[in-house]
C-alpha cells in the first residue's frame, strides 16, 4: 500500500531523527497505567466500525451458512435441520451450475479483453496530446453512472427492432438477430459482457494512467537514446513497472465479476433460458422471490467459498511469484 | 503489430482517431439518453438515430413536475449522506489507531478490514433483509439501507485511509502531547482536520456507491421509500412503451452523480490510486 499523501524524502528523515528522541523520552513515562489507557483508546476508537462489521456484515453472512442447513421458507422458527442436502441441491441444479459457468465467463473475458484493451488506451492516452484531461474526465464517465441507470439506457439501446444499435447495423448491412441481441440465448451473455465493458473500461484505464504516472520520463528516455523502439519502451519498461497496479486491478475485476448483479438484472433478469443467470441472480431469485432461504443460503456460501478460493489463489499465484521475482 | 517508431512522446493522427472512436463510444449511450429525452416517441420510433425535431421539453418537465422522481431523490440523497456520515466517522476512527498506535493485534485487526473486502453485499443478502426487516425493524426506512450500506463501505473507507493517516507527521502528535493533549483530542483537533483530503474521497466513494446502490434497495424499500435508481428500474418497465419519457426520466437521474464526481475528480482519482497501488 503505498500512501497518496507522500512527504519529500528530506522531510522523512528530519522527521524520523526527532521522533527518536522523543519516543525515548516517551518510553520512560509509559507505565502500566498509560497502557491500560491505550488500550481503552484503541477499543474506543475501532469499537463503531467492528460493531457495524459485526452486525450487517459478519452476523448475515454466518447466518447465510446456517440457513443453508435447513429447509426454512422464513415462516417460523429454523427447525428442519437438512444436512447438506440443499448444497446438493444446488450443486445438482443446472441453473446454478450455468450461473458459475456465466460468472467465470465474465471473470476471464473481463481480463483478456478490458485489460489489454484498457491498457492500449491508457498508453495512448499517456502521449502527450491535446485534450487529455478532458479525455480522462469523458472515459470516467460511464464508471461514474450507476449500473442500473446505464443499464436502462443500454437497454433502450438494444430493443429489438426499434433500438438504436439494430437501427444503425442494419443500415449498414450487418445482420441483426430475430429476438434482438437481448433476447437471443447465444448473444445474451456476450451482450451483457459489451455492456460490462463500456461500463468498467474508465476505471481500468483511469487506474492504469495514474500508474503511468508514476514511471519516470528519463526511463522512456534513456531507452529511447538506446535506440528501443516505442513497443520495447512499453513491454519492458512502461508494462513491468505498472505491474503492480494490473494485479490489483486484476483482483478488483475479478472480485466484481463473480458478484455480478444489477447489470444482469435490469438488461435480461436472468434470461432468456436462463441464458445470463449469474450466482447473485440466482440466489435473489431463489431467496427473496421464491422463499428458498436454505437454497439462497446454500448459493450464498457456494458464491462466497468461490470468490475466497479464487483471492487465496490468487494472492498465491500471482502475488508470491512476483515477489519472488522482485527478490 | 504496426508501430509509430519516432517520436512516441506525442500523438499522431492515428492516436487522435483512437482517442475520437474512444468519445464516440463512451459519450454516445449517455447523449443518446439525454437526446432522446428531448424528441417524442414518434420521433424515436421513425428514426432512432437523428436529433431531436423540433426539440420538446415536455418530457424532462413531466419527470420534474411527477412527485415520485423527486420523492426517490429525497430518499436517494438522505440514504446517501447517512451512509457517507456513518462510513466516514466510523471508518476514520477505526484507521487512525491502525495508523498511529504500535499493538500487537494491529495487523490482524487490519486484515479484518482487508477480508471485507471479500464478502459481496450479495452473500449476505437475503439475511441481512431477514436481520434488517425482522430483528431491527428497520424494513423500509432510511437507516434500514443506510446502516449495512456504511458496513459495507466500511473496509474500503479503512483500506484507503490507513495510508493517509500513517502519512501524518508524527512531530505534531508528539508536540501536541507533551503539551498534554490526549489521543482523542489529538485525533479530533490534529489528526481529522489534517486528513481532510482523504475523508473527502472515502466520502464520496461512500455517497456515490450509495447513490448507485440497486441490490439492497431493491430489497428493503418499497413505494414512497423507494431510490432513483428504484425509480429509474420501475419506471423503465412499468412505462416500457413511452421510450422518451423513460431517457428523459435516466438522465435526470444521472446528473446528480455526475456532478459530485466531476467536481471532485483529482480527489477521487488520488485516492482510488492510493488504494490501488500494491
Amino acid at each position: 500500500m503505498t500512501s497518496p499523501v507522500t512527504a519529500a524524502p528530506a522531510d522523512i528523515e528530519a522527521g524520523a531523527a526527532v521522533t527518536r528522541r522523543v519516543d525515548a523520552r516517551r518510553v520512560t513515562r509509559r507505565s502500566g497505567r498509560d497502557k491500560r489507557r491505550k488500550r481503552l483508546e484503541i477499543l474506543f476508537f475501532v469499537a463503531p466500525a467492528l460493531a457495524l462489521m459485526a452486525i450487517f456484515v459478519v452476523y448475515p453472512v454466518f447466518s447465510a451458512a446456517r440457513m443453508s442447513f435447513y429447509r426454512w421458507k422464513g415462516f417460523g422458527p429454523m427447525v428442519d435441520f437438512v444436512g447438506l442436502q440443499n448444497y446438493s441441491r444446488v450443486l445438482t441444479d443446472d441453473v446454478f451450475g450455468q450461473a458459475v459457468v456465466h460468472n467465470f465467463v465474465i471473470v476471464f473475458a473481463s481480463i483478456l479483453v478490458q485489460l489489454p484493451l484498457g491498457l492500449a488506451l491508457a498508453l495512448l492516452l499517456n502521449r502527450r496530446i491535446r485534450g487529455r484531461g478532458l479525455l480522462r474526465t469523458i472515459i470516467f464517465v460511464p464508471y461514474v453512472l450507476a449500473e442500473v441507470i446505464a443499464g436502462v439506457v443500454w437497454f433502450q439501446l438494444l430493443q429489438p427492432r426499434t433500438g438504436l444499435i439494430e437501427t444503425v447495423l442494419t443500415s449498414v448491412g450487418i445482420p441483426v438477430p430475430e429476438q434482438g441481441f437481448l433476447g437471443t440465448p447465444d448473444l445474451a451473455l456476450t451482450t451483457v459482457f459489451v455492456v460490462l465493458t463500456w461500463k468498467y473500461l474508465g476505471l481500468a484505464v483511469l487506474l492504469f494512467l495514474a500508474g503511468l504516472q508514476g514511471v519516470p520520463d528519463e526511463l522512456h528516455e534513456a531507452a529511447q537514446l538506446d535506440g528501443a523502439s516505442w513497443w520495447q519502451v512499453q513491454r519492458r519498461i512502461t508494462i513491468p513497472l505498472i505491474a503492480p497496479t494490473i494485479r490489483t486491478w486484476c483482483f478488483l475485476s475479478m472480485i466484481g465479476s463473480l458478484q455480478l448483479f444489477d447489470m444482469v438484472w435490469i438488461l435480461t433478469g436472468g434470461g432468456p433460458a436462463n441464458a445470463t443467470t449469474t450466482m447473485a441472480t440466482y440466489l435473489i431469485s431463489q431467496g427473496s422471490q421464491r422463499s428458498n432461504f436454505g437454497i439462497a443460503g446454500a448459493a450464498s456460501v457456494v458464491l462466497f467459498l468461490i470468490g475466497f478460493a479464487m483471492a487465496v489463489a490468487y494472492q498465491f499465484l500471482v502475488l508470491r511469484r512476483d515477489t519472488r521475482a522482485d527478490a | 503489430m504496426k508501430r509509430r517508431a519516432t517520436t512516441y512522446g506525442r500523438g499522431g493522427p492515428f492516436v487522435y482517431l483512437v482517442a475520437l472512436a474512444v468519445v464516440v463510444v463512451t459519450l454516445g449511450p449517455v447523449l443518446y439518453g439525454a437526446l432522446g429525452g428531448f424528441r417524442s416517441n414518434e420521433q424515436l420510433a421513425r428514426d432512432p438515430a437523428a436529433l431531436p425535431d423540433p426539440w420538446l421539453g415536455r418530457n424532462y418537465v413531466g419527470v420534474l413536475g411527477n412527485d415520485g422522481f423527486w420523492r426517490y431523490a429525497l430518499n436517494s440523497t438522505v440514504i446517501a449522506l447517512i451512509t457517507t456520515a456513518v462510513a466516514v466517522l466510523a471508518g476514520v476512527m477505526a484507521a487512525y489507531p491502525l495508523a498511529r498506535y504500535q499493538f500487537r493485534f494491529r495487523e490482524p485487526l487490519f486484515l479484518v478490514f482487508v477480508l471485507g473486502l471479500l464478502f459481496p453485499a450479495a452473500v449476505a443478502i437475503v439475511p441481512l433483509f431477514i436481520l434488517v426487516t425482522r430483528d431491527l425493524g428497520l424494513g423500509n426506512t432510511w437507516w434500514g439501507v443506510a446502516l449495512p450500506q456504511a458496513a459495507f463501505a466500511l473496509p474500503t473507507t479503512v483500506v484507503i485511509l490507513r495510508p493517509f493517516l500513517m502519512a501524518l507527521p508524527k512531530e505534531l502528535e508528539e508536540a501536541a502531547m507533551l503539551d498534554g493533549a490526549s489521543r482523542i483530542g489529538i485525533f479530533w483537533r490534529i489528526a481529522l482536520p489534517l486528513s481532510m483530503p482523504g475523508l473527502v474521497t472515502v466520502g464520496v466513494l461512500a455517497f456515490v456507491a450509495s447513490w448507485n446502490a440497486y441490490l439492497l434497495p431493491l430489497l428493503l424499500l418499497q413505494g414512497d421509500m423507494r431510490t432513483l435508481p428504484l425509480g429509474v428500474a420501475d419506471y423503465s418497465t412499468e412505462h416500457s412503451a413511452d421510450t422518451a419519457g423513460v431517457l428523459a426520466f435516466t438522465t435526470i437521474a444521472m446528473i446528480p452523480a455526475l456532478i459530485l464526481f466531476l467536481a471532485l475528480q483529482r480527489r477521487i482519482v488520488s485516492g482510488l490510486q492510493g488504494a490501488v497501488k500494491g
